[in-house]
């Protein structure tokens, strides 16, 4: 369906009086960044990643930098973020993401390096590169999608599943005894001096995500700036493998997830150095 | 205050109809619509004329498929530009 | 003006890494090759600027070298067998999504955490694709420290001809010998900028993706029959072997690498004791030199083969294919990290042949 057609259809359905005429480009106060593609996504209905998609295609727009960044994906749902992003990317092996975004930045250190990984990725089967790569500082972002289950294999546990949270793979429950605790990795990592900086966002609700978008900016300032490693997590639903509609998968986020993750700047730059 | 007006447009045949941004309207403007897209998911819709272009329904949008726009009705033209401010001001409006 | 030194295997290897213009290493320490990454760490990044980066693993190695290579520049690693397993599933990657590089692996005797002495038990592992998956890497066995040398910038150069990851198969004693060297002049660091590389989409190109997954079914096999029909193309166009005496041989002794050295002394006293025997050598593992074999085999003067390897028998299954029942074909191998002796290799070409020699 092209624009036309598109604009056609939502006038009817909407009933707008044509005479005012909103739909001019001057009025425009929100739209997808270019960086974003039309590609449509695969992502189930509600799901986070598509949010935190747009937010870091919408500050590469910002900062005009697509022609310097260069991304890495992660095995997992967001093993396809290059069919979204229009940006060059690599697609890494399980957990490896931050390892491979290495190797780009050490040879390319002028331009700007993120990886893009869910909390199985980074938290379990890549907790040494994560953990080496933040201690070794290395200047990149690392974006962090915590949802807490395996989405693309199907729900099972994952990492920073929440104790007594049911998945495929726990399903009477979490139990801490024999499965252990939720690896809260991004409070971890924050203790390394190798990261600069490191905050915990939500994209739940407009304000949260406009809170994920500035610690996103912020992180690619400081890589230009050559601060450090960044690091973002952004606590995310999962509505297919929760179970839940994405509504209810957002206020069971709100009350059970952001309690044990809670959201917040974990280690901020000291800004009197900068 | 001049009054705003703010609309959106969807890419209905992208929507999934997940009510993130029905969720997130502060006016409840949208809601789903009866019919469907080719992929089959009801659509969202706005229902109600009383969009002020808040931008919160396109900031959850998973899909990023919602434009917002937003005009200024009766605009008013400032009564006085204040410039070259070093201290704080305070002004006081009566009601 | 070539430069002749007395250096180490490894050692001289990391030399001639500074001396091709290598981007970036990124390695982690086992022995018998932890002189790589020593040499780099202390010459490397003053004499050319090139990265040289201890990783956490072997692991993370080979996937900063997947990084590094997916920018189209000149990046490698280097390990010994075991931390070579660690990287298969890497190479697997590096080898779909074609990216050129260069692997080094100073075998050690497995299995497991095995020894530390010399060996050539990876060969099915380097040869027949290690990780998962229909791929090959281009092999290289050098034979002495100068192909130690040599092998870096044919390497690299292989790589980037054929976007294929590229190995040099070496052995613990290879790794640790000294010999004289001649080492190439000092190449400049790529300056080019490959089409297919991530290094920022600029405004006039489409996206670069550098990635192995391709979940259409039709599609994958399109990439497998790409990946099939270019290492097709590498079979005829860079087998590469050496033949010493076999004109008039009767027998032959197959051996790569160390081993094929001391098939040369063997070969010297079976000529001495009158037993006419010739050497084969094959300087590429992948691609193999079936056809060279096959047509030494079908000389008359040929009786039969004697295939000499540091395992219990890998490369002999590539002979005798190549052979193919012309001949028949012997075979030798000691393991664990024992070296077998000239003396050993004459014993059992009398043992194997004489009785038929006339």
């Amino acid at each position: 369906m092209n624009e036309k057609t598109m604009l056609e259809e939502d006038l009817r359905e909407q009933e707008v009086d044509q005479a005012e005429c909103i739909f001019c480009n001057e009025n425009i106060v929100y739209e997808k960044p270019d960086t974003l593609l039309d590609t449509p996504m695969h992502y189930c209905p509600g799901c986070g990643h598509g949010v935190a998609h747009r937010l870091i295609a919408e500050v590469i727009s910002e900062l005009g930098i697509q022609e310097n960044t260069i991304g890495v994906a992660p095995v997992g749902c967001a093993v396809f973020a290059y069919n979204y992003l229009n940006i060059d990317m690599q697609e890494a092996a399980h957990g490896r993401a931050s390892a491979v975004a290495t190797g780009i930045k050490r040879v390319m250190p002028e331009k700007y390096v993120f990886s893009y990984q869910g909390d199985g990725d980074l938290a379990a089967i890549g907790t040494a590169e994560t953990i080496h790569t933040c201690n070794r500082g290395e200047n990149i972002l690392i974006v962090f999608i915590n949802n807490a289950i395996y989405g693309m294999t199907g729900g099972q546990m994952a990492p920073t599943t929440l104790p007594g949270m049911k998945t495929t793979t726990s399903p009477f429950g979490r139990d801490v005894l024999t499965m252990g605790n939720p690896l809260k990795i991004t409070e971890i990592v924050a203790t390394l001096p190798g990261v600069y900086y490191c905050t915990r966002t939500a994209v739940n609700t407009p304000a949260n995500v406009r809170r994920a978008k500035k610690a996103i900016l912020k992180s690619f300032e400081y890589q230009k700036l050559n601060k450090g490693l960044c690091f973002v997590e952004i606590v995310s639903d999962c509505p297919s493998n929760w179970k839940m509609n994405p509504v209810q998968a957002n206020k069971w986020l709100e009350e059970n997830m952001l309690p044990y993750y809670p959201l917040g700047d974990l280690k901020v730059p000291n800004e009197k150095e900068n | 205050m001049a009054k705003v007006k703010g609309d959106i447009l969807v890419d209905i045949e992208k929507c999934k109809g997940c009510e993130l941004c029905r969720a997130a309207c502060p006016q409840k403007s949208l809601e789903l619509s009866r019919k469907i897209n080719s992929k089959g998911y009801h659509y969202i819709v706005r229902i109600e004329d009383n969009c002020t272009g808040c931008t919160n329904c396109a900031l959850v949008c998973p899909e990023g498929i919602i434009k917002v726009y937003r005009m200024t009705l009766n605009k008013k033209e400032p009564v006085a530009t204040i410039t070259n401010v070093t201290n704080d001001i305070t002004v006081t409006v009566k009601s | 003006m070539k430069e002749s030194r007395l250096m180490k295997g490894n050692e001289a290897l990391a030399e001639a890494v500074i001396r091709s213009g290598c981007d970036a290493y990124f390695g982690y320490p086992i022995t018998p090759q932890s002189e790589i990454l020593e040499y780099l760490s202390l010459e490397a990044h003053k004499r050319t600027g090139m990265v040289v980066l201890q990783a956490e693993s072997e692991v993370a190695s080979i996937n900063m070298v997947y990084g590094a290579a997916g920018t189209g520049k000149r990046a490698m690693t280097s390990s010994s067998s075991p931390g070579i397993s660690l990287m298969q599933e890497g190479i697997s990657y590096i080898a779909c999504a074609e990216l050129p590089c260069l692997l080094v692996n100073v075998v050690r005797g497995g299995p497991g955490l095995g020894t530390i002495q010399p060996s050539q038990g990876d060969y099915f592992q380097a040869v027949k694709g290690g990780g998962h998956g229909d791929y090959r890497m281009i092999v290289l066995a050098p034979s002495n420290v100068q192909e130690m040398v040599d092998f870096v910038r044919l390497g690299f150069d292989l790589a980037f001809k054929w976007r294929n990851p590229v190995m040099i198969l070496a052995d613990g004693a290879l790794g640790q010998m000294m010999e004289k060297v001649e080492l190439f002049e000092q190449m400049q660091r790529k300056t080019n900028i490959e089409p297919w590389a991530t290094v920022g989409k600029p405004k006039d190109r489409e996206r670069n993706i550098i990635t192995s997954l391709h979940i259409k079914p039709d599609k994958m096999e399109e990439i497998n029959l790409h990946l099939q029909a270019k290492y097709k193309e590498i079979e005829k166009e860079e087998t590469r072997f050496a033949t010493i005496d076999c004109d008039d041989a009767e027998v032959i002794l197959t051996a790569y690498g160390l081993v094929a050295r001391i098939c040369q002394k063997a070969a010297q006293l079976a000529r001495a004791k009158g037993i006419k025997v010739g050497v084969f050598r094959p300087k590429t593992l992948f691609p193999f030199p079936y056809d060279a074999i096959n047509k030494l085999a079908a000389k008359e003067n040929i009786k039969g083969f004697l295939d000499v390897e540091m395992n219990a028998g890998q490369m002999v299954e590539d002979v005798r294919l190549a052979v193919n029942g012309q001949k028949k074909v012997e075979f030798h191998g000691r393991m664990g990290g024992i070296v077998p002796s000239p003396e050993e290799i004459l014993a059992k070409i009398e043992e194997k042949f004489v009785g038929e020699l006339v």
